[in-house]
């Protein structure tokens, strides 16, 4: 009665390269991502934006717009109820509906360039186009500031005449642009640099930089006459975007059913709500579905980016190359909405060292640009990137192999972090030891040529998560999981899925259930989706093999402990497998009616033990001593992912995120003019690495076990993004003898850089 | 103005359309041939999510327009598998996990397709140069780059 396919499967596909689940779909130009999505009847929205980056809106009238044949809904402020001020924790950043009321659709001021003032819907895009023209918005424009510290100076333009800096005593009496100071202290600073031999304090700068996802964000909403509403977005939490729609919109979350589309990047940038809540509220208006799409110069203008920032940072350290101070002050921009991630730039700056005497201070700043979003590690490669250059320049000054200083101040288990807690196991040492084993390590290097190393630090999150298994009748699998895949997380559950229940990875097919087909799942983001995912399948794995041990009791008349579930099967043990054969999971599937019902589990969880991940990267480049431009040779990424669930995806978590790094290092920036407004919101000018720009990324996985997590999973995606930018500074000040201390290094940038020096002639 | 009434060859098939002016080719295999696998990314031809081959010759069917194709030949993502067989470089593409978000991955494929025809034996850099034109922000290229030389040489191998 055994189904061969699945009798006895003892294969492991963990830590093994399948073939995606999803891949077919992905190669073919099947899979349906954001704005793939259509429904009959369905009308175009678009949306005004502000020209102005900081301006009063006085007056708007939509009249004509609205007499436009074809146009169906307008909206402006006041489709949107006004929220009370109130902190909810939004991925690895807190957000207030107050600001993301005002963020969707301006209210009193339009506060940056691009900021949404109004949209409509019509029955084509070319009216919806004509209909946005006729909108008669008058404003009474202010004075803007852009720069985070100038924003910082006593009579700069105000953003908010009700923020009022939090985090400091006593309470300011005027209002600010400083939305909020942080601090962390460990030890006695003040000690720690009486006792240093060598104390550097270095300021850098970095420009803000764009998440830089291929697929706009889009959204496609439909509201029936009984406010039944359902959404197809583009997004890495549609339980986030339910939560948000219903709150800014005052609908019942029951109502409410999010797609997750399939998801063409987002990198944190599609994490928060931009276009979703105006598709329900105009659909809403025009009883129709409303599919909106940003343009490219949308997405620059009014979605992400990360901040620009400045930080100061000063460190002592002992002739034998022993850290013993470390203090850095940490200045970043927030846009127009308070909410920076300088909370865990704070918190990562000094984390790969253990350090007795740390002080780090934080501004959170508002200034007249998009509010930003999270971006991969948030917050971490600007603080790090300082203090990696500064390590490196101790390392020179010292003469010690800036490798063994690192390892010689290594974090590792029981080093207390001055953000708080003691370290478990990690991988930092490990991922130094691994760079110095490779090839790349002891490789030549000529004239302008450079090699540079950083680590990096990530705390890495756990969360709520539903992930359920389903037997079907046939004793196939399927699998629900409630984070959308990002990058390969349906094979790594699948894995996972197919491992515990012991049947074949091609058995198990998994899909990201909507809002109404599984539980609450926090959204993809701080490298949580398959740590979390992971721990849910082995909970629902669990509930099923319970279940088909306590059938086969059943069946078989015996007590518990003469049975067990191994290799895909519950077996008899003792005299009992004389007697009766192992029942498959494919034959209790066949009998599933007779013998208690339908087979599944559902892991419903909150997932802990999140492990940090550390990794190191070492970077050659080479200057060009005419243009000004590095390019990069060679790059090797070397770190801890506890236990790789799928190595080639793991890999391109590395090789990824090391490129975007590159990217931020070498090119990207928000480029603003005197009037406040974005000059590069293109491709064009805001220059992502293309694949002529790099070399191949080489990846060395440690895998130091999470032993909170059952395979030793720790999250991935994060970290690779954090060690480029130091590493790749470093690199620079080998190949030039310049310590460059402001991002990008572009071309321009560079070249003055080497004029100065008199290294080239100006 | 009416609308411009189209003759042209889709992934094979004679496809009849009508078009605005204005409308890009891309719009038109979109919105009202319902081929969505090309993508939008840009809109300005600088990220090659939309890249397909007209009358043989790569191009961003965001710079060309609809009411262009009268009598002309386009071949699209959605062309590219035959029957139940993927062709070599989608197969690779899965082997190799050069795709993580797949939405750069229609547009490098077709580009990928275009100059394995021209030169089946490219070197690293030329592959490196012929896609500069298709942005992807999730692999770092690496694995791109790797599943398109390593399908040349097995196609080389016959």
């Amino acid at each position: 009665m055994a189904d061969t396919a699945t009798n006895g499967h003892a294969q492991s596909f963990v830590g093994t390269r399948t073939i995606r689940p999803d891949g077919v779909d992905k190669v073919t130009g099947r899979a349906r991502f954001g704005a793939d999505f259509n429904l009959p009847g369905q009308l175009i929205g678009r949306v005004l934006r502000s020209p102005h980056p900081h301006a009063r809106i006085v007056s708007i009238d939509t009249s004509k717009a609205e007499a436009l044949p074809g146009v169906k809904a307008v909206i402006t402020r006041d489709d949107f109820a006004d929220q009370p001020s109130e902190f909810i924790p939004a991925g690895e950043m807190m957000m207030n509906y107050k600001d993301v009321v005002r963020n969707v659709m301006a209210r009193e001021k339009a506060l940056y360039e691009g900021h949404a003032v109004a949209a409509v819907a019509a029955t084509s895009a070319a009216i919806a186009r004509r209909a946005l023209k006729l909108i008669d918005v008058k404003y009474e424009v202010l004075p803007h500031v852009i720069d985070a510290v100038a924003a910082m100076q006593p009579g700069a333009p105000l953003l908010h005449d009700d923020l009022f800096t939090a985090g400091v005593e006593p309470k300011p009496d005027k209002p600010s642009n400083v939305a909020k100071r942080i601090e962390i202290k460990l030890g006695d600073l003040e000690a720690g640099f009486k006792a240093a031999d060598l104390v550097i304090e270095r300021e850098f700068k970095t420009a803000p930089v764009h998440q830089g996802y291929i697929e706009p964000h889009a959204a496609l909403a439909s509201v029936s006459e009984d406010g039944t509403t359902e959404l197809w977005c583009t997004t890495q939490g549609h339980f986030i975007v339910r939560a948000h729609c219903a709150r800014l919109l005052g609908l019942d979350m029951g109502k409410v059913r999010v797609t997750a589309t399939e998801i063409g990047g987002g990198f944190g940038g599609k994490t928060v709500v931009y276009l979703e809540p105006l598709a329900i509220a105009l659909s809403r208006k025009a009883k129709r579905p409303v599919k909106m799409v940003m343009s490219r110069e949308e997405v620059f203008k009014a979605s992400g980016p990360t901040s620009g920032a400045t930080v100061r940072v000063k460190m002592g350290v002992k002739k034998d190359g022993k850290l013993v101070a470390a203090f850095a002050e940490l200045k970043y921009q927030a846009g127009a909405f308070q909410g920076s991630p300088v909370q865990p730039g704070v918190f990562c700056a000094f984390a790969p060292y253990d350090i007795e005497n740390v002080h780090v201070i934080g501004y959170d700043v508002v200034s007249n640009r998009p509010k930003v979003a999270a971006y991969r590690a948030p917050g971490a490669p600007i603080s790090e990137y300082a203090v990696e250059s500064v390590v490196d320049e101790i390392a020179k000054k010292l003469d010690i192999d800036p490798v063994d200083l690192r390892l010689q101040n290594a974090a590792h288990e029981g080093t207390k972090a001055a953000y708080g807690p003691k370290f478990g196991p990690i991988g930092l040492e490990e991922t130094l030891n691994a760079i110095k084993k490779t090839e790349h390590w002891n490789a030549p290097l000529r004239k302008w040529q450079g090699r540079g190393v950083a680590s990096g630090f990530w705390f890495n999150i756990g969360g709520e998560t539903c992930a359920s298994l389903t037997v079907n009748e046939d004793g196939t699998v399927s699998l629900v999981a409630g984070t959308p895949d990002i990058g390969g997380l349906r094979a790594s559950l699948t894995a996972v899925a197919a491992d515990e229940l012991g049947v074949p990875y091609d058995k198990v097919r998994p899909i990201i259930g909507d809002t109404g087909s599984i539980g609450f799942n926090f959204l993809t983001g701080g490298s949580r989706s398959a740590f979390s995912g992971s721990m849910a399948i082995v909970e629902a794995a669990k509930q099923i093999k319970s279940e088909l041990c306590a059938r086969a009791c059943k069946l078989w008349e015996a007590k518990p402990e003469q049975v067990e579930f191994s290799g895909g099967a519950v077996r008899p043990l003792g005299a009992l497998a004389e007697k009766v054969k192992p029942m498959t999971i494919a034959d209790f599937a066949k009998v599933a009616g007779k013998t208690g019902g339908p087979i599944g589990g559902v892991g419903r969880i909150n997932a802990q033990g999140a492990g940090p991940s550390f990794g190191t990267h070492m970077v050659d480049l080479e200057v060009d001593p005419e243009t000004g431009r590095a390019t990069i040779l060679r790059y090797t990424v070397a770190q801890d992912a506890g236990r790789a669930l799928h190595p080639a995806y793991v890999e391109g978590q590395y090789q990824g995120g090391a490129v975007q790094g590159i990217g931020w290092a070498l090119n990207e920036e928000y480029i603003y003019g005197e009037d406040g407004k974005l000059q590069n919101a293109g491709f064009l000018d805001y220059r992502m690495p293309v694949a002529s720009d790099v070399p191949m990324i080489d990846t060395v996985l440690v895998e130091v076990a999470n032993p909170k997590h059952p395979y030793g999973v720790r999250g991935v995606g994060e970290t690779p993004i954090v060690p480029p930018l130091g590493a790749i500074a470093n690199a620079m000040e080998q190949a030039t003898g310049i310590r460059f201390t402001e991002l990008p290094m572009s071309p321009p940038r560079v070249l003055k850089a080497l004029k100065e020096k008199g290294l080239r002639k100006a | 103005m009416a609308k411009h009434h189209i003759h042209a060859q889709i992934n094979g098939d004679d496809v009849e359309y009508l078009c605005e002016t204005e409308e890009t080719l891309l719009d038109v295999l979109r919105d009202t041939l319902h081929l969505t696998g090309s993508k939008e990314g840009c809109a300005s031809g600088d990220c090659g999510a939309c890249s397909v081959m007209l009358d043989g010759r790569l191009v961003c069917s965001c710079l060309v327009l609809g009411c262009e194709m009268h009598g002309r030949t386009v071949e699209t993502i959605e062309g590219m598998a035959q029957g139940e067989t993927l062709h070599p470089l989608q197969q690779r593409f899965l082997e190799h996990a050069a795709l993580q978000c797949g939405i750069c991955t229609p547009g490098v494929l077709v580009a990928s397709k275009a100059l394995l025809e021209r030169n089946n034996d490219p070197t690293e850099t030329e592959v490196r140069y012929w896609l500069a034109g298709n942005l992807c922000r999730c692999t770092g290229y690496d694995k791109i780059v790797t599943a398109v030389m390593d399908t040349a040489a097995a196609m080389r191998k016959g």
